[in-house]
């Protein structure tokens, strides 16, 4: 790390005051994983500190909608076995077998917990958790029919989810750090020590020692100009590992969700057709049964982008511009509507001025939900691999949730995955964490001053006197991957998009920050998350160009096909922040499963 | 008459008018109230002038082109843009309400908008909430029981399970703890109908075996019985629940179980 930058730039940093904290485990963000980390952690009696940058049932969890896969069977036969079949087939292979084992063996018991720590899922007649049908989800390993395994709590299930781990969190001895900004991460010899954060109230710098620091920092959506994610989905702790030397993994692989509303960019879950909702073109056509004859409109959230962009591409698509799709729900019973499907129809109402009773919703693919991320193992330990050990770790610092890529996801996440794998792991940490760490083991003394590289920063940004507005920079990002890293890739474009985004990544040193504060300075925090978010767009969009092939999320006109001879393997990026430079490597995905209880399952072609 | 004086640094005094050099554009007129915490002064009134051509629909969108175009300085909260996450609720137009959700074409004439009213301001329209999230973690916010847990899940009849309609859909925003002039006056002892509305939907949940500990903690002047049914709670509800009547079935609680 470029320690010295700070000194050499003369910085006044004795213009801040220094707070410093012990703990044992320190969790980054309070969204699902988290919160779930967070109350694993203290359970286990270790010291627990979690940061976030907004009160904990504001994180972008509580927007999750259509629910949580778990193989409970209450309203279809199921097994663990058929999820993970599923999973492995919308991961286009890419998913590490292992890892989603762990996750869909669990999904059962994670979800039976929440039910326990009090989540208001909706109920079938007999009292049991409901569960609506979902795209991917299938009875005997992909045949058919349908699965109806996701979890709901109607369509409010991250809400209800977010709020119960927010309360069961508060019985437990965790302290929250509410309305903090982590800068950095503190590391020595290839070690985490620990998390450097600004507390946004008064401008205080708190450093935070720590034996295990959790990333659970969630996706990068606000990279792209159309997303359904919040302003505050920054991938901040992607881009805190990428500035710790550490690499990123799978980046490329940026999930679209069909429908996101048409102009606002909000979601309408994937459980609207679930529920029975089907998609229109101009022609009155339901033209998913072109593209997927089984599975219709309930297919992989990739393959129904795809067919979306293309039908909108042919002159099929609705408006006086032909440019989106229609989400028909109008042939649904109002009641089943009222009952199952309340937030989608008030967030029509309120967004595109649609009665959902009457009116078709006007819809497109939308940024949704990041699938790379911080590479790890199914424990939540992040991964830095060396000439020996593709899978060796780092020590002090895990990753959870969206901001991970254990990868349970591959190429493309099935829908109702995320909630269950924020869950799992989130609770597989704090297991980890319970295991490794002796309750109340002292912290060495640093060899330098931890929080010199993460306030240099700080005091740099807030200080520079530069050409370009963080919201100017911003835009011209979001432009751009908007416009060269869509649903549909191709190599020229690509190769314009890598010129382009590098550029705003250079001129991104040229920022001013018109706020000079240490209170509620948000102008300043925005400025480091756009800092944040262009080294994530770069790594996306240099992964998308070096990945000559067609996986899952990544579709590439140029090279249409799969080739798992030469890509079945994840991308390792590493950037360099002084020279501004990607470097770019590979992990072999894990062709082997946790247990003997199942088989490796072999790839095929993905048919739905 | 009562005189009240009114704390220092609270009465607004003047403010800038961001005037621009208005091309040819549908322009509107925002008058937002800042404070900033570090020069000492008194808060005043900003206009803005945006052109809702080129915005957004909602008032949010309109604060955030202020703050990308005209002034990064203008503080505010946010995050998911679609009413969900409660994090921007402010008082607009006369009304405690989230911008994302309130459309500025509802609203007549300038928009006037300022922080939720009766919080500490920490600056421009960031109102400081730890009273109100402490009084969120008193009531304890979780499930309790004591039976021993099922290997499954709990059983709950759809009936059941519809009781909590209405009141699991509390995002926390404020905006109706803010707008009761009983929360106003008694705000460190009363806790309010968003906290209050939270304590009956576990009090109501069939899986919840802690209601008499639960109506125990609530009996008492302050905590509960402040509610005077103004009702100003439920009109301000941005989710359109209905905190008043949570707070009467409470009462009636306390009540049917002393006889």
């Amino acid at each position: 790390m470029a320690k010295s930058k700070a000194k050499a730039a003369n910085l006044n940093l004795d213009a801040y005051e220094i707070i410093e904290h012990e703990y044992d485990v320190v969790v980054v963000g309070a969204g699902g994983a988290g919160l779930r980390a967070t109350l694993g952690a203290a359970q286990a009696g270790l010291r627990t500190a979690c940061i976030s940058k907004v009160f904990p049932t504001r994180s972008h969890t509580v927007a999750a909608q259509g629910g949580v896969a778990a193989s409970l069977g209450n309203m279809s036969p199921d097994n663990w076995k058929w999820h993970m079949y599923d999973t492995v087939k919308g991961s286009d292979w890419l998913g590490d077998q292992d890892a989603i084992e762990y996750l869909c063996r669990n999904a059962p018991k994670a979800v039976y917990e929440l039910e326990h720590f009090g989540v208001p899922f909706s109920r079938t007649e007999d009292g049991k958790i409901y569960q609506r049908p979902f795209g991917g989800m299938m009875q005997n390993f992909g045949e058919g029919p349908e699965a109806q395994r996701t979890c709901a709590a109607a369509d409010r299930t991250g809400h209800a989810m977010l709020h119960t781990l927010y309360g069961q969190s508060l019985r437990y001895d965790a302290e929250f750090f509410i309305e903090y900004f982590a800068i950095d991460l503190i590391m020595e010899d290839g070690e985490c020590k620990g998390v450097v954060c600004i507390n946004m109230d008064d401008g205080k710098i708190h450093v935070f020692r720590s034996h295990v620091a959790m990333m659970a920092t969630g996706g990068y959506g606000r990279t792209f100009f159309s997303c359904t994610s919040a302003h505050t989905c920054t991938g901040d702790g992607n881009a805190m590992v990428l500035r710790a030397g550490l690499g990123l993994q799978d980046m490329e692989f940026v999930q679209f969700h069909p429908t996101g509303i048409y102009g606002a960019g909000c979601l309408i879950t994937e459980g609207s057709r679930g529920e029975g909702g089907i998609l229109i073109n101009s022609e009155g056509e339901r033209f998913m049964e072109r593209y997927a004859p089984s599975a219709k409109d309930l297919a992989s959230r990739d393959v129904v982008s795809r067919a979306m962009t293309i039908e909108i591409r042919e002159g099929r698509g609705v408006g006086p511009d032909k440019d989106h799709i229609y989400l028909h729900l109008d042939h649904l019973d109002p009641a089943l509507l009222a009952e199952r499907l309340p937030g989608i129809s008030e967030s029509a109402k309120i967004f595109a001025g649609v009665d959902v009773n009457k009116e078709p919703i006007p819809v497109l693919p939308t940024v949704h939900y990041n699938m790379g991320g911080i590479p790890t193992n199914y424990h939540g330990e992040v991964i830095n691999p060396t000439k020996d050990d593709a899978n060796a770790i780092v020590p002090g610092l895990m990753a959870i949730g969206e901001a991970a890529c254990v990868s349970v996801h591959g190429a493309n996440r099935l829908g109702s995955n995320s909630l269950i794998d924020l869950v799992v792991f989130g609770r597989a940490a704090g297991m980890r964490a319970g295991e490794t760490i002796k309750p109340n083991t002292p912290h060495a003394p640093l060899k330098e001053a931890g929080h010199e590289y993460a306030l240099g920063r700080l005091d740099h940004a807030r200080f520079k006197k530069g050409e370009f507005t963080t919201a100017e920079m911003r835009l011209r990002m979001q432009k751009t991957m908007q416009t060269n890293c869509a649903v549909f890739r191709d190599g020229p474009i690509l190769e314009e998009g890598v010129k382009l985004i590098n550029e705003i990544w250079q001129d991104a040193s040229e920022i001013s920050v018109t706020d000079k504060s240490l209170i509620w300075n948000s102008d300043l925090l925005e400025c480091l998350e756009f800092d944040n978010l262009i080294s994530q767009a770069v790594v996306t969009m240099e992964g998308a160009n070096n990945r000559k092939e067609s996986r899952g999320g990544h579709a590439r006109e140029d090279f249409p096909d799969r080739n798992d001879k030469q890509w079945m393997k994840h991308t390792f990026v590493t950037t360099d922040d002084v020279k501004k430079k990607v470097k770019i490597s590979y992990r072999p995905v894990h062709d082997f499963t946790m247990t003997d209880e199942i088989d490796y399952i072999k790839p095929k072609k993905r048919v739905y | 008459m009562v005189e009240l004086a009114l704390p220092n640094n609270s009465v607004l005094k003047g403010g800038k008018d961001w005037a621009q050099a208005e091309a040819a554009g549908n322009y509107k007129s925002f008058k937002v109230y800042r404070w900033n915490p570090d020069d000492g002064k008194n808060p005043s009134l900003d206009t803005y002038h945006v052109d809702l051509d080129t915005c957004g629909p909602m008032v949010l969108d309109a604060i955030i082109k202020i703050k990308s175009e005209i002034d990064p300085t203008l503080t505010f909260r946010r995050s998911c843009r679609e009413g969900i996450c409660g994090s921007c609720a402010m008082n607009i137009d006369g009304t405690n309400t989230l911008a994302c959700t309130k459309a500025i074409a509802d609203v007549k004439g300038e928009v006037k908008i300022y922080p939720l009213p009766h919080l500490e301001v920490i600056k421009d329209l960031v109102p400081d909430l730890t009273n109100f999230y402490a009084q969120h973690a008193s009531i304890e916010p979780w499930l309790k029981t004591t039976t021993v847990e099922p290997e499954k899940e709990w059983l709950q009849s759809p009936k059941e399970r519809a009781k909590l309609d209405g009141l699991y859909e509390c995002i926390l925003c404020a905006c109706c703890a803010t707008s009761c002039p009983s929360y106003w006056w008694n705000g460190d002892r009363y806790l309010g109908p968003a906290i209050l509305l939270q304590s009956y939907r576990w009090l109501i949940d069939s899986r919840d075996e802690a209601t008499g500990e639960r109506l125990d903690d609530l009996e008492d002047p302050f905590r509960l019985y402040r509610c005077h049914t103004i009702m100003n709670c439920a009109k301000a509800c941005p989710k359109g629940l209905n905190p008043a009547k949570a707070i009467a079935s409470i009462k009636q609680m306390m009540v049917e179980r002393k006889y």
